[in-house]
């Protein structure tokens, strides 16, 4: 019925491009086809596995991360957009042996089940907590609707974010985060 | 002396990797000169292939081989619950090659497969490959298909029909309906859904020339039963010759039970291009095209009895769409798995259904969370209501004039889960419905919502209450059972666990189960720790990997906690009697005069005379002063077949409001009381809970996967499916009744599906009782503001 759709030209032009950025307090210099996405410069060439892909629609936010101070889905920024930022990933948000209070109230509180999509959440979380020191659970929900969660219909991951915020204010103990 | 952590809310052992960026997900993996492979995908629902060109995705940059249909030597996928297959029933079975060859019977149904040094050289290769497609008339709805001049998808199932299946009374209830005082009937669609674990599916096949041997990574539930089936039905392997390993799997909820084309596919490309390698991760909307749906049933309900509430029948005609091919257990789904616990938890004496089983052009249908049971709960609990409305009867009223007795249990089903030949019966273990409905009725303030439902009015909202009550079927399942009545099921369902005691006293266990984010790691522990009297830090839970681990058949139907715990008991009792039978050895006493309390081994009457789990452990495993006839070393293995399965319950509540002005549903409150028995960990079954219940609200109100009727799946991407999100939802407000399972040590039940099988019924039942002064009697989901603003426009406004 169709002999052949007509023959398309595919060949894809061999162009490198050169990025320098910072991620994780690193400078970092990297060679990347014009195409590749942020997110795969952090997992394909930094091996940074930490920042999830779930989606090709930058719908569920499993791979936020923050961009010189902002939380970004790093699915819709080419790696070539991020020339001479600052980028942190889950892997640098705390030190080595260390958690953030949010790592630590996530755990305490049963924020995660599978796991996959609590670095974006915890990033995405983070820069709220950047902006807001005393979040209303309502706040807390409009802040993470960018972040898809399939596993704990989002309940201990508010009450998570919640704690941590407490945590984090000023005055608080270290022992709060809990 | 060791805490005992059993039974409390003990933080999971596998969160500090996952917090911080360091789990381990297939496509975190990388090997060396690892490849990469992505499958072209048929852009037609259905259509013959009448040749594939490939000459010039072979010539691309870094292409290293491309693979259509006829490269693969390998039989179809199998199909392992044929439903009824054994009892001669018409069984059309259809399932799906590695790649098509010959025709496509849905959109997204792999033809071809590249395989290049990067995963975008790959995906740039698929654009350069050419088919020649002969376009066919599609069909995408499962009653349709059935109907005189529907596109016909398989020669061997006329009329597109894969099975027409049967269980209850079919005169007896025929009679009851006939003769009763009042019958209400409805049409019920329960609607299409996408699983959408939050990682995509993925596999990296390894193929060693040297040894000939198989490795594959896989985001699988499955893994030990992964390799039975690539063997012995698919790949022609020996079984012996295949390791699956899951890394940590991103959820599931169902979807990654099966056996899937791109397993073949990534395991002979490795062997095709020499032993690298290669890798295949699916892409959101791959996922949305090949991974299986759940749900889609249309069904004609009938439920009968008299005015004053006593319900004497229910019958139903489901058409369960199975998609265009058969998934791995599609059949038992809508059979063995709904029609069986049709009635929930009421005695309702007269239960038939007839379900036919139906090919569309459709992605296939299999196990979503719940997998037949929130059908049923969502059919029985919707009969339920429309029956109180047409008698006037209260609808709490209603559930707890029909609930099973608290002293009938163990209780028969009418509807056939006790109907085996060769005594192999199961039976609902126990129950007491009635305290849970109480407690939630309270809770939610059932008795003040008139009020409620007034003051709502003032602000231009329409207030509604919907309950659920349901059972479950969990810790599938007796063998036995199983092999005479499990409707051609191929597979025993026992569990397996392992446990070595190193010479430290440090102990791994091995289980054949797999967990997919339920916390299995952290779970175990407590259970073993509590056996042997140590502390969780001394083990470590090992899983997921056929090598090292003892053959299960793994994780869905919420069977871990009471199967493969009680195979880790048993482990642990087999451990604690050889400890004791070395204690006595070591202490000169008689094995019967050694009591054990924790790690503790001491003589009765003489307490000083004792020895330690952890100087047992040592002494035993260097052997120097070991009993003739004795072995080294505390290594012991379990295996439990379970002599029932364990049946949860519980009601929920769920109260919406219906904006007057746009239809828009918001749920203001949730309320679960359930009775899961005893737990191991209550804070992982409150998260299990949690999610479960918001998969269930996300049906009833927002999801929905939609074809259009040419079979091009609309709803084709996360833009477009409504996945619940944070800010759509209140807070859910759990509380519990404790009705322990006489069927296993723990008297635990199980609980990874309860909130998807209750939730679904009560929003919808919440939504259709707001709309009642609109005269709406039901509303087909999803409840959205489109559906339910049309629907109030019809009839006009408000009736009062």
């Amino acid at each position: 019925m169709i002999d052949a759709f007509p023959s398309p030209e595919l060949e894809v032009p061999t162009v490198v491009a050169h990025v320098s950025l910072t991620v994780n307090g690193k400078q970092r210099e990297v060679d990347v086809e014009p195409r590749r996405l942020l997110v795969q410069l952090l997992r394909e060439d930094l091996d940074l596995t930490g920042t999830h892909i779930g989606c090709d629609t930058s719908q569920c936010g499993a791979c936020t991360v923050h961009v010189d101070g902002m939380a970004v889905k790093s699915c819709t920024m080419l790696a070539l957009q991020a020339e001479g930022s600052t980028v942190v990933t889950i892997e640098g948000l705390a030190p080595v042996e260390g958690l953030h209070p949010l790592q630590a109230a996530f755990w305490e509180h049963h924020g995660l089940q599978c796991g996959f999509c609590t670095p974006g959440m915890i990033m995405a979380a983070a820069d709220l907590l950047a902006r807001t020191t005393e979040p209303t659970d309502d706040e807390i929900r409009h802040a993470i609707e960018g972040n898809f969660c399939r596993c704990t219909g989002y309940q201990n991951i508010v009450t998570a974010i919640r704690a941590a915020a407490a945590a984090m204010r000023p005055g608080a103990t270290a022992a709060s985060a809990g | 002396m060791t805490t005992d952590m059993l039974g409390q809310r003990v933080k999971r052992v596998e969160d500090q990797r996952l917090i911080s960026g360091r789990g381990r997900y297939v496509d975190d993996i990388k090997l060396q000169s690892m490849a990469h492979c992505a499958i072209l995908r048929s852009p037609y629902a259905h259509a013959l292939i009448r040749g594939i060109d490939t000459s010039r995705a072979k010539a691309m940059p870094g292409v290293l081989d491309v693979m259509v249909g006829a490269d693969i030597p390998y039989n179809p996928l199998p199909m392992a619950w044929p439903a009824g297959g054994s009892a001669g029933l018409q069984n059309n079975v259809n399932t799906p090659r590695a790649l098509a060859t010959d025709s496509v019977k849905w959109t997204g149904e792999g033809v071809a497969a590249v395989v290049a040094e990067t995963p975008e050289q790959a995906l740039d290769a698929l654009e350069a490959i050419v088919v020649d497609w002969e376009p066919q008339p599609a069909v995408v709805d499962a009653e349709k298909a059935t109907q005189p001049g529907a596109p016909q998808l398989h020669e061997n199932a006329p009329n597109n029909i894969v099975f027409e299946w049967s269980v209850g009374d079919k005169a007896g209830t025929a009679a009851a309906v006939d003769n009763a005082e009042v019958v209400v009937r409805q049409r019920i669609v329960n609607q299409r859904l996408i699983p959408n674990p939050m990682e995509t599916r993925g596999d990296i096949g390894l193929y060693n020339p040297g040894t000939d041997e198989y490795t594959i990574w896989m985001s699988s539930q499955t893994p030990h039963i992964q390799r039975l089936l690539l063997a012995a039905f698919v790949m022609g392997v020996p079984e012996h010759k295949i390791r699956c390993i899951s890394p940590d799997v991103g959820g599931a909820f169902g979807s990654k039970i099966f056996t899937y084309a791109d397993y073949p596919i990534v395991l002979l490309a490795s062997k095709r291009i020499g032993g690298r390698p290669v890798k295949w991760i699916e892409g959101r909307r791959e996922n949305y095209q090949s991974t299986i749906h759940g749900r889609d049933h249309i069904t004609y309900l009938e439920i009968a009895g008299k005015r004053d509430g006593e319900v004497t029948a229910i019958r139903v005609k489901t058409f369960a769409n199975l998609g265009g091919r058969l998934s791995t257990i599609g059949p038992g789904i809508p059979t063995t798995l709904y029609a069986r616990v049709l009635a929930g938890c009421y005695k309702i004496p007269n239960v038939y259904a007839e379900v036919v089983g139906v090919y569309t052009n459709t992605v296939f249908v299999d196990a979503y969370r719940g997998a037949g049971r929130p059908e049923a709960t969502y059919v029985v609990e919707r009969a339920m209501d429309l029956f109180a409305n047409e008698i006037g009867m209260d609808r709490a009223e209603l559930r707890r004039r029909n609930f099973i007795a608290p002293d009938a249990f163990p209780y028969e089903n009418p509807s056939g889960l006790g109907t085996a030949s060769g005594g192999a019966k199961i039976y609902i273990d126990s129950g007491n419905y009635e305290p849970a409905l109480d407690k939630a009725l309270e809770m939610a303030g059932y008795a003040g919502i008139e009020q409620a439902k007034t003051a709502a009015r003032a602000r231009g909202k329409y207030l509604g209450i919907g309950l659920s009550s349901y059972i479950e079927v969990c810790g599938v399942a007796p063998s036995k059972w199983i092999g005479a009545v499990g409707e051609g099921w191929g597979a025993a369902m026992w569990e397996s666990a392992n446990i070595k005691v190193h010479l430290t006293g440090k102990v791994v266990v091995t289980v054949g189960t797999q967990p997919q984010g339920q916390g299995h790691e952290t779970t175990y522990a407590q259970i073993i720790g509590h056996e042997l009297g140590i502390p969780m830090e001394d083990i470590v839970i090992q899983h997921s990997d056929t090598q090292g681990t003892p053959f299960g058949y793994g994780s869905y139907g919420s069977r871990t906690s009471s199967v493969g715990s009680t195979a880790a008991i048993k482990a642990a009792d087999k451990i604690r009697e050889k400890a004791r039978r070395y204690a006595a050895h070591m202490l000169e006493a008689s094995v019967e005069d050694i009591e054990v309390e924790g790690a503790e081994y001491r003589v009765k009457g003489s307490p000083d005379k004792k020895k330690t789990f952890q100087e047992i452990a040592f002494a035993l495993d260097l052997a120097f002063d070991a009993p003739e006839g004795m072995e080294p070393y505390l290594d012991e293995t379990a295996y439990y077949d379970t002599p029932n399965c364990t049946w949860p319950f519980g009601t929920h509540v769920a109260i919406v409001e219906v904006d007057e002005a746009t239809g828009q549903v918001e749920l203001v409150r949730y309320v679960a009381v359930d009775d899961v028995g005893n737990k191991i960990n209550p804070m992982i079954v409150d998260g299990q809970l949690h999610g479960g219940i918001v998969q269930g609200v996300g049906q009833a109100l927002w999801e929905g996967a939609v074809y259009s009727d040419d079979g091009q799946l609309l709803s084709g991407s996360m833009l477009d499916y409504a996945i619940p999100r944070a800010s759509w939802l209140p807070n859910l407000e759990l509380d519990e009744t404790v009705t322990p399972s006489p069927v296993n040590p723990l008297g635990v039940k199980g609980v990874g599906e309860a909130g998807a099988i209750a939730s679904t019924a009560a929003v919808a039942n919440a939504v259709n009782d707001a709309l009642k002064p609109f005269g709406i009697r039901h509303l087909d989901m999803p409840l959205t503001p489109q559906t339910v603003w049309k629907a109030m426009q019809t009839t006009k406004g408000a009736q009062e």
